[in-house]
């Protein structure tokens, strides 16, 4: 079957022309549209975030006593019980540093892949390009990121460790983790809209993802060369590893950040054109 | 290009109903089933592909709109305007033909959507303007307008959790309202808020259709589509049945297009909410020989009577009839529990099969037709039926007052009052 695309915006003078007819097969991806509605995506994750706080009496203290008490409770797990090694770094810096972009990763993640059955009022009623909903959930998850850098910030001055240049990169692992989440979104965000089971397994997949990722733990614990690589197939490795070397150093992650790139272009691309083929019956299945 | 703002051609659109049958009949079949069930789970095949648990909501209709135009559109419930509207301000995508559409297209399927109780009403103003497609500029320029027409006043930065219903109502419509697309489309926006904001809404579009856009207008108050549609569609079924003038596409759905023959009775798919306690069975219109009929005579009394099954204890139940004339003006409205005494005997009906009938007496409407409403509800607790085009009749006027000449008399009413002439100066 050719593909179809379902709209084509021509300028006919100036109003614009739509056309509407039954897509078939993997339709084009239309973001030109996604474009002009950038200022949706824009107020969609300014809501999202406006009502997280709005009626919380410590309001937006929260995005920081989350990863704070985590962090707490890991130093005495993992590093008064357990003894897990942290390198050269006091353990809550180490801990703290791996937390921020997993947090960042997993509630983006989470928040994305409800996002289009939590917006079914919007989808039943009105048009505009689907994908602004999981976009805009996984950006709101950023300004939290942003409250627990400032956190951070205070942790490296009481230890008295120095920041790098290196700090200049975090930016572009910020956006890696942004977009792992999203890519992943797309997928599950759009079975969640036929398949309601995706909403209970995203929270376990988040647990168990969490253990098999150097949070707790530093990569380097895995000292089987196997194991090592096999490790580095778990795509947010790369990008912990990478904030962790933007922030306090240590070896960069280079393998584990090219099977990172690699499988995120892969779910990426696939997702993008899977969501798109998906977007014409979400307003009927949801 | 040409003048046409919207054309339609054959569109129909086919939803599931119900889940999804399981056929696997040989090994062969499970065996090929189970290889492609990874990929038809991942494209909601397995859920959208069985020919036989679907229906067709629309389908095959074709029609154009002139740029500046505004259409009616009317039908009853469940015949495929909303689908229709759906389609065309692109929520779902038509399962078969054509459309094009010529401008930007606003719609108003349901005001206050992305309305979030959270947010204050300045908030949402931006808000849902940025999801009804304005830019952010745009709604700056329009907010002091957009205020102003919802009579918010102070209250504009109060959560809108806070709000009244009315209140929200109105902001809502204000901020959907100031949208300025070339194609608006309008789906039964006007069925809620009060009069005078009703009024003020109409008003509204009526500026809207002035200003030369176009209009796809559809809703349940005749009188509304004809003060404000020279023409209307008449959807019927999934299809066009009609497109006429207004007036005549009025007359058409009201005598065609719901009665037979001074009976109503409701279909499973009509009754919109199949746990509810109360079942509609049937809305007769009698005249005093008893017999069920079409045409009623002004000169006699007629009775009308709603049969109607209870499947739970209901307390507080009144059944209602709202008597309309064709062009949707009221004439008036009374409950079964009107009289204080009736309604305290009858306080809890329990459930079961039941006959609520009145009279009306002689000598009450004017030749024309007429329309019934029914409701039932229990009085500020809940709703539990409403269908405001149950039933319509025709009153026939041979022998009422004044029949002698051979004039129209204005007014849904003729009464023969008792009039006197007494001569004064002898």
């Amino acid at each position: 079957m050719v593909p179809q695309p379902k709209t084509l915006i021509a300028k006919n003078g100036t109003t614009p022309t739509v056309f509407l007819r039954p897509s078939h097969g993997w339709a084009a991806l239309n973001l030109r549209d996604l474009w002009q509605y950038r200022e949706l995506v824009y107020f969609l994750s300014w809501r999202d975030i406006k009502v997280r706080y709005k009626q919380a009496v410590l309001g937006a203290t929260w995005a920081i006593i989350q990863p704070l008490m985590m962090m707490v409770v890991f130093t005495f797990i993992f590093s008064r019980w357990a003894n897990l090694p942290s390198g050269n770094l006091p353990y809550p810096i180490f801990n703290y540093s791996g937390l921020m972009p997993w947090l960042l990763f997993s509630s983006a993640l989470s928040r994305a892949s409800m996002s289009l059955v939590g917006s079914s009022n919007l989808l039943t009623k009105v048009y505009f390009p689907r994908l602004a909903i999981p976009l805009a959930s996984v950006m709101a998850a950023v300004v939290d990121f942003g409250f627990s850098l400032l956190v951070f910030f205070g942790l490296m001055i009481y230890y008295q460790i120095p920041l790098t240049w290196n700090i200049l990169a975090l930016p572009v692992f910020v956006l890696l983790a942004v977009l792992l989440a999203f890519s992943i979104s797309l997928w599950l965000s759009a079975l969640n809209v036929m398949y309601r089971d995706v909403q209970h397994m995203v929270p376990f997949l988040i647990n168990i993802w969490f253990y098999i990722s150097p949070i707790a733990y530093g990569s380097e614990i895995i000292t089987s060369p196997t194991w090592q690589f096999i490790y580095q197939f778990n795509p947010i490795v790369g990008i912990i590893d990478g904030v962790r070397w933007t922030l306090v150093g240590g070896a960069f992650p280079g393998t584990s950040l090219l099977i990172t790139l690699a499988f995120m272009l892969l779910v990426l691309v696939g997702g993008l054109f899977y969501f798109r083929r998906m977007e014409k019956i979400f307003a009927d299945m949801v | 290009m040409s003048d046409i703002a919207i054309r339609v051609e054959n569109i129909g659109k086919r939803y599931r109903i119900g889940a999804p049958s399981q056929q696997f009949r040989t090994l062969r079949d499970v065996v090929v089933g189970a290889a492609e069930a990874p990929r038809r789970w991942l494209q909601g095949r397995a859920l959208l592909s069985d020919p036989v648990n679907t229906i067709w909501a629309l389908r095959g209709v074709s029609f154009e709109v002139r740029q500046g135009q505004v259409l009616g559109v009317i039908g009853r419930n469940g015949a495929g305007k909303s689908t229709l509207l759906k389609i065309l301000s692109r929520v779902t995508e038509p399962t078969e033909g054509l459309g094009e559409i010529h401008g930007r297209v606003g719609s108003l399927l349901e005001v206050g959507t992305g309305f979030h109780p959270e947010l204050t009403g300045r908030e949402n103003i931006f808000l849902n303007g940025a999801i009804l497609g304005m830019k952010r500029v745009e709604i700056a320029r329009k907010f002091d307008e957009i205020v102003e027409f919802s009579e918010i006043g102070k209250f504009i930065d109060t959560p809108v959790k806070r709000y009244s219903s009315g209140m929200y109502l109105r902001l809502a419509f204000a901020v959907a309202a100031h949208l300025e697309p070339e194609i608006l489309v309008v789906d039964e926006v006007l069925a809620v808020g009060d009069a005078e904001f009703q009024r003020k809404c109409l008003g509204k579009m009526g500026d809207v259709a002035q200003q030369g856009r176009t209009v796809l207008f559809v809703s349940h108050n005749m009188s509304a589509v004809l003060r404000l549609t020279q023409e209307a569609l008449v959807i019927e079924k999934g299809g066009l049945a009609l497109r006429a003038p207004t007036a005549e596409a009025v007359d058409y759905y009201l005598s065609r297009g719901m009665a037979r023959q001074g009976e109503r009775t409701w279909e499973a798919d009509e009754l919109p909410d199949p746990a509810s306690p109360f079942k509609p069975l049937a809305l007769r219109v009698r005249n005093p020989a008893g017999k069920v009929v079409d045409t009623l005579r002004s000169v006699e009394a007629a009775e009308i009577e709603v049969e109607y099954q209870l499947s739970a204890p209901v307390t507080g139940l009144r059944i209602g009839l709202y008597l309309n004339t064709g062009r949707g003006e009221p004439v008036f409205t009374s409950f079964d529990t009107d009289d204080p005494a009736l309604f305290e005997s009858m306080e809890t009906r329990p459930a079961g099969r039941y006959l609520s009938r009145c009279k009306l007496p002689a000598d009450l409407l004017n030749e024309g037709r007429f329309v019934i409403g029914l409701n039932a509800s229990s009085f500020r607790i809940r709703r539990y039926f409403q269908d405001e085009q149950a039933l319509s009749f025709t009153v026939d006027a041979a022998g009422a007052p004044g029949m002698h000449w051979p004039e129209n008399r204005q007014g849904p009413v003729r009464p023969r009052l008792d009039w006197q002439i007494d001569r004064l100066d002898s």
